[in-house]
């Protein structure tokens, strides 16, 4: 496509939710020519939909409060395939992130001597798991997500950062050297494909919850970063990992937060027993999320589930008092209302783990530089491409992130990306332009879909895709099951690759990007799967009935998956902190 | 099987002269859907029918859209809400702002009219190692003005808006103008007010509270737009 416009950038940052937006600011203000380049208006990014808040030892709750505690508890949460550098980079640095969000404006709930707000979750300590439960959790309300969006979308505004908005970002572009060199995109309101040209290329798209059938997500998260990195035969890393919250409202999937739990909610089944002080006796329903979500299920398929079909449990919180529930979770009233028709002042939530976060993604440094394993399992940067938010994995989740982290990962890696791009691009870039050719093979896919004659559509193939995903990749998993799995995406695989767009107009035309989204579903989809099946033990949140235990021996490591082949590989895991000792391997109770 | 008559908005600027009104029967099972389910299985029949959504819980603000008259967010409006016993539900994009197709409108001059009163937290002073600290009660002053989520329903349900969307601010703009002069962090109350002045930015709204009738997140911009009168007048004398 000779006649095709090209638009040049310094960077260019695809993603307008909290980690794009952050490396968008850190960007604007060293006043390079950078775009954020997003599918939606950032503020309708899946980070406004975050409530319950961001963790952080800004000790504010407790002045004793240490980012080391946070470090361990992280560490220990992600059942130690953490990178520990990360951990310890991002608990460390977070403060400082936190302050600046408060400095630019975050709405944040104050305590009474006017500092912010802070609450428990889920997986928090004192004195590394020995001084009882911590509240490290800073608070907008409910709504911290929204607060902290909408707060960084303006600080883009003040610092006059270039927004591409409704543009969806197509393939990446590779040079001869394999060195990201930008992105084809569509505009979506008048259909116009352009080459962006780019020295430094930001995946900040966020997860792919919609690869399940039911999920917390957004309809947006659709894994656009991850495809596109797959397609361009770049790694993922851990992506078996996928954290189903527990507290997902039956039925409608929408997401009550955690802080419920941290405000004094708790589970009941049938029986109306607090079934959690069984199966985690000191932290009960603030254990980690993968613990509380497998007990409910446990009490499920033993019988104790709520509702005629004995398919949920319930959220009990009316014992707080409406006083509380309404200054301290009111968007929750407000969702129980709409989706559960329930008043939680009266009535408990009834709930069901739901697919909710990617630990797994594309793999980086603390930098967000991509990382890819050589012959020799060594790590080699791939020039250009970096990741960040929970498109990257970096990696500070591991096995199962801890509840209010993933805030804090994005602005603590949206802002290290952004500081690090802008020392690469003072030292001077400089790589081999893309040729027609390279140009090409980024078009291919989108060409597929705009010449498509015939053939299945996509609702139905994207509804067969969830339903596989859901039947054979859910809470607990096994062998048989997930071969079946496999075998159902390869043969989905074959029909997505011979689907049918309908509508080939340019004006907005959503139709084209649920087909090229629907790419996008499939590869996280088959990576998921394939790295599921090979990943023979327990751990975190890949629970497995034939192989129950975590193994240490063998497994202690990342999984590397990589798309030409089709295949797993392991990475070491960091276990190199620098400046506190190493927190070694134990077994993991709540 | 109950269906439901649905009529849509059509407009497609490549192939459509003019807007039409197309039918659809949707199978409803019975189930008291929202608007936005009833739009998904719209687009099951006909790939073509364009509209925004993401976080289909009412968070994002994407899918504001005109139901049977009324301005609201399709994924939490249920059917029983907007549609009578034997009624059927009419979808419009949202007033008064140009249709770039079908139900999706263009918000240039919404996101104009916000960035407009520089929506974000000025403060002259260096910044503390720490939080900048305030009190719950100053916080409590941000309740009801923080919570907005930018989906235009308001300020495309305000007839002030319709005829000055140029020159008035229109509600969701003054309100996020309030969130920032209630800030006990922010310090640049004179000059926001300054820019805010003029006979159009804040008078030219008339107090009729289309806005509040509309908000789908319960805010209250005419409220917002008195505090601001207040202070004008407050500034004035």
């Amino acid at each position: 496509m000779s006649n095709m416009r090209s638009l040049t950038f310094d960077a260019i940052i695809i993603g307008g939710g909290g980690s794009g937006l952050r490396t968008a600011l850190e960007l604007a203000k060293s006043g390079r020519k950078t775009a954020v380049l997003s599918k939606v208006f950032p503020t309708r990014s899946h980070t406004v939909s975050a409530q319950g808040g961001i963790t952080c030892a800004i000790a504010s709750a407790d002045p004793e409060d240490d980012w080391r505690w946070h470090m361990y508890d992280t560490v220990k949460g992600g059942d130690y395939i953490t990178d520990q550098d990360a951990a310890e980079y991002m608990c460390s640095e977070g403060p400082k992130a936190v302050f600046e969000l408060e400095h630019m404006g975050l709405p944040f709930s104050r305590f009474d001597n006017g500092r912010i707000y802070q609450r428990p979750f889920g997986g928090q300590s004192k004195d590394f798991g020995k001084g009882g439960q911590a509240a490290r959790t800073c608070a907008a309300a409910d709504r911290t997500g929204h607060a902290l969006l909408h707060t960084l979308y303006q600080n883009n505004l003040k610092n006059n950062t270039v927004f591409l908005n409704e543009w969806y970002a197509v393939d990446l572009v590779k040079n001869a050297n394999g060195d990201v060199v930008g992105c084809i995109a569509l505009c979506i309101e008048t259909g116009e494909v352009v080459h962006i040209k780019s020295k430094a290329t930001v995946l900040a798209t966020g997860g792919s919850g919609r690869i399940f059938s039911s999920t917390t997500n957004a309809l947006i998260n659709t894994g656009d970063g991850i495809g596109m990195a797959l397609r361009a035969g770049f790694p993922v890393q851990d992506i078996e990992m996928w954290q189903f919250h527990p507290t997902g409202i039956y039925g409608a999937g929408v997401l009550v937060t955690e802080g419920c739990r941290g405000e004094g909610g708790y589970l009941i089944n049938k029986d109306g027993e607090r079934f959690m002080e069984r199966y985690a006796p000191n932290a009960k329903d603030l254990a980690g999320r993968d613990v509380v979500a497998r007990s409910m299920v446990m009490e499920i398929l033993e019988g104790r589930g709520c509702g005629e079909n004995g398919d949920h449990v319930l959220l009990k919180l009316d014992h707080l008092g409406e006083e509380v529930l309404n200054k301290r979770l009111p968007g929750i009233v407000e969702l129980a209302k709409t989706f559960a028709h329930v008043d939680p002042a009266q009535e408990p939530i009834p709930v069901v783990p739901t697919c909710h976060y990617m630990m797994g993604g594309l793999p980086t440094n603390v930098h967000g530089q991509a990382i890819m394993p050589d012959a020799d399992g060594n790590d080699t940067i791939v020039n250009g491409l970096f990741a960040c938010g929970e498109a990257a994995c970096v990696s500070v989740h591991g096995a199962n992130r801890l509840g209010g982290n993933s805030l804090l990962d994005l602005v603590v890696f949206g802002r290290a990306a952004g500081m690090f791009i802008e020392n690469a691009l003072n030292e001077g870039i400089d790589y081999l332009d893309a040729v027609e050719s390279d140009i090409d093979a980024a078009l291919a896919r989108m060409n597929r879909w705009n010449e498509s004659s015939g053939g299945e559509s996509i609702p139905e193939l994207r509804a067969e895709l969830q339903e596989t995903m859901q039947r054979s990749f859910g809470v607990f998993r096994q062998e048989d099951q997930m071969q079946e799995g496999v075998k159902q995406l390869a043969e989905l695989r074959e029909r997505i690759g011979k689907a049918h767009l309908g509508d080939k107009s340019n004006a907005f035309n959503t139709a084209r990007v649920e087909a090229l989204e629907l790419d996008n579903l499939l590869e996280v989809a088959e990576a998921t799967a394939i790295s599921a099946l090979e990943r023979k033990e327990s751990r975190g949140a890949h629970s497995r009935y034939d192989y129950p235990d975590r193994d240490d021996v063998n497994w202690l490591k990342h999984s590397i998956y990589t798309p030409l082949d089709k295949k797993l590989s392991k990475r070491d895991v960091n276990f190199s902190p620098k400046t506190v000792d190493t927190f070694e391997p134990k077994i993991r109770t709540y | 099987m109950s269906m439901l008559q649905v009529s849509v908005y059509r407009y497609n600027p490549e192939t459509d002269s003019a807007p039409y009104m197309q039918e659809f029967q949707v199978d409803t099972q019975g189930r008291d859907l929202m608007v936005l389910n009833v739009l998904e299985i719209i687009k099951q029949q006909d790939s073509s029918m364009a509209y925004r959504r993401s976080c289909r819980e009412g968070v994002c603000g994407s899918d504001g859209m005109n139901m049977n008259g009324s301005n609201g967010l399709a994924c939490v409006t249920a059917l029983s809400e907007v549609v009578d016993k034997r009624g059927k539900l009419v979808l419009r994009p949202l007033p008064g702002l140009p249709v770039v197709r079908d139900l999706v409108v263009d918000m240039g001059i919404f996101y104009k009219q916000y960035e407009r009163i520089q929506p974000y937290l000025q403060n002259d002073t260096p910044p503390p190692a720490i939080e900048r600290l305030q009190s719950p009660e100053d916080r409590e002053k941000l309740d009801g003005l923080y919570e907005c989520i930018l989906c235009a329903c308001c300020s495309t349900a305000c007839p002030s808006f319709w005829w000055n969307p140029e020159k008035f601010v229109g509600p969701a703009g003054l309100l996020q103008s309030y969130r920032f002069l209630a800030d006990s962090r922010d310090t640049a109350t004179r000059e926001r007010l300054a820019d805010l002045e003029d006979p159009f930015s804040v008078f030219r709204c008339r107090g009729i509270m289309n806005c509040v009738a509309v908000c789908p997140k319960g805010l209250n911009p005419t409220r917002a737009i008195g505090k601001i009168r207040e202070l004008l007048m407050a500034n004035a004398t």
